[in-house]
């Protein structure tokens, strides 16, 4: 059978349509998401382009005022108390000025700087090389500049905590239950073989409520949207000096410490 | 055919080995799970809304509460949605395993247990989510 070149265009005009409409067709038939309308964010969320936290280290004076920051912090989210060093868990802690900020310790720092201990958390960064080296997306940024985890997809192979420089994150080594003490019962705890760390607790945003730790603080900490000019937390920044924990590394860390 | 009434026996016991438990549950009662909805929390919903609804129907819960249970925590995760208005009675519930779907469902044992065990499937929920307390049978 030959065929000539006018009826040639033509079928090959017509398949190329029908395999365009096929496409179209398929997309219809697969996508049964439901329609937006029927899932919407709580109103009471409290919204950002880029969360921060600055930190006013003059206001911290003894012992009791970090513990405060970590037990409110652990006890809401079920985070274990491990006391083998190897399998310890923390998602804010305190640390002293020369682990926190290694290559600004100078010879002679001023007491009050050398000897007083840091509260560290996850640094939220603008550019997380934890979300870059994650294979699964269990860990990555939110619209509001939260580095978050997805529990459920961590397959804990612990890139994340090999490229965060902040060792910020914590390896579930074995299972967290038997070591919390009081479980908080609307908020899950985690299993062996995941990483955690701080999530700014975007459980708390989503009610309207601003992270526990600046609650806890009693105005020690100052919360808020970095991307906003208005904001208190830009407000202190732009009259405070403030440092940032390995800036030259230019994960842009989005939790300051005032001097 | 060499050796007939052996190859015949050990077929015969061959048939009988691999039909053993059909025969051994023939006659035997059906015992078809019973997932019980009469917690304080359903009862007294059903006393406020004059029914016991969930968040969809019973017949669409039933075959795919799983996949719903898959979209909510994408959708609370990684989408900051937290709202799920229901599209068989309009009302809103937050989207939650924890709070909202064991607040009512706080039989778990009864509940999720009975159907889950009768087909031996073993969801991973309650590795990281707390399961509601309940009292020992």
């Amino acid at each position: 059978m030959s065929i000539n070149r006018r009826d040639f265009l033509k079928i090959a005009g017509v398949s190329a349509f029908m395999s365009l409409g096929g496409v179209s067709v398929i997309q219809q038939l697969w996508d049964t998401n439901v329609e937006a309308a029927q899932i919407s964010p709580d109103p009471r969320t409290l919204t950002g382009k880029r969360w921060g936290i600055a930190i006013d280290m003059s206001k911290f004076k003894t012992e009791s005022d970090y513990k405060a920051l970590s037990d409110a912090c652990h006890s809401i989210h079920n985070v274990p108390v491990i006391n083998n060093p190897n399998h310890e868990i923390k998602w804010i802690w305190p640390e002293t000025f020369e682990h926190a900020f290694p290559g600004q310790e100078d010879e002679y720092l001023t007491d009050s700087v050398k000897h007083l201990p840091f509260p560290l958390l996850c640094n939220h960064c603008e550019n997380p090389p934890c979300v870059r080296v994650c294979p699964t997306q269990a860990t990555f940024k939110r619209s509001d500049g939260i580095v978050m985890m997805d529990m459920h997809r961590c397959i804990g192979c612990r890139f994340c905590m090999a490229a965060c420089p902040f060792g910020a994150r914590s390896f579930n080594f074995i299972d967290p239950r038997p070591y919390i003490k009081e479980q908080n019962k609307e908020f899950p705890t985690r299993t062996k073989g995941v990483v955690e760390k701080c999530t700014l607790c975007y459980e708390r945003l989503a009610k309207g409520n601003i992270p526990a730790c600046v609650e806890a603080s009693k105005g020690a900490m100052v919360f808020g949207d970095l991307a906003d000019p208005n904001s208190d937390i830009r407000k202190v920044l732009g009259t405070r000096y403030s440092i940032r924990r390995k800036a030259e590394l230019g994960t842009k860390p989005s939790i300051y410490y005032l001097i | 055919m060499y050796d007939t009434g052996k190859i015949i026996i050990g077929l015969i016991i061959f048939v009988g080995l691999i039909t053993f438990p059909i025969y051994m549950n023939m006659g035997k009662a059906y015992e078809k799970p019973e997932p019980k909805v009469d917690t304080p929390a359903i009862q007294q919903w059903e006393k406020e809304y004059g029914k016991k609804e969930c968040v969809e129907s019973k017949a669409y819960m039933k075959t795919e509460h799983m996949k719903i249970l898959n979209e909510w925590r994408d959708w609370v995760v990684r989408d900051k949605n937290r709202v799920y208005v229901s599209s068989s009675n309009g009302k809103k519930f937050d989207m939650s395993l924890q709070n909202t779907c064991m607040n009512c469902h706080s039989n778990k044992k009864k509940f999720c247990d009975s159907c889950h065990n009768f087909t031996a499937v073993k969801p991973y929920c309650w590795d990281c989510h707390i399961e509601p307390k309940e009292k020992e049978l």
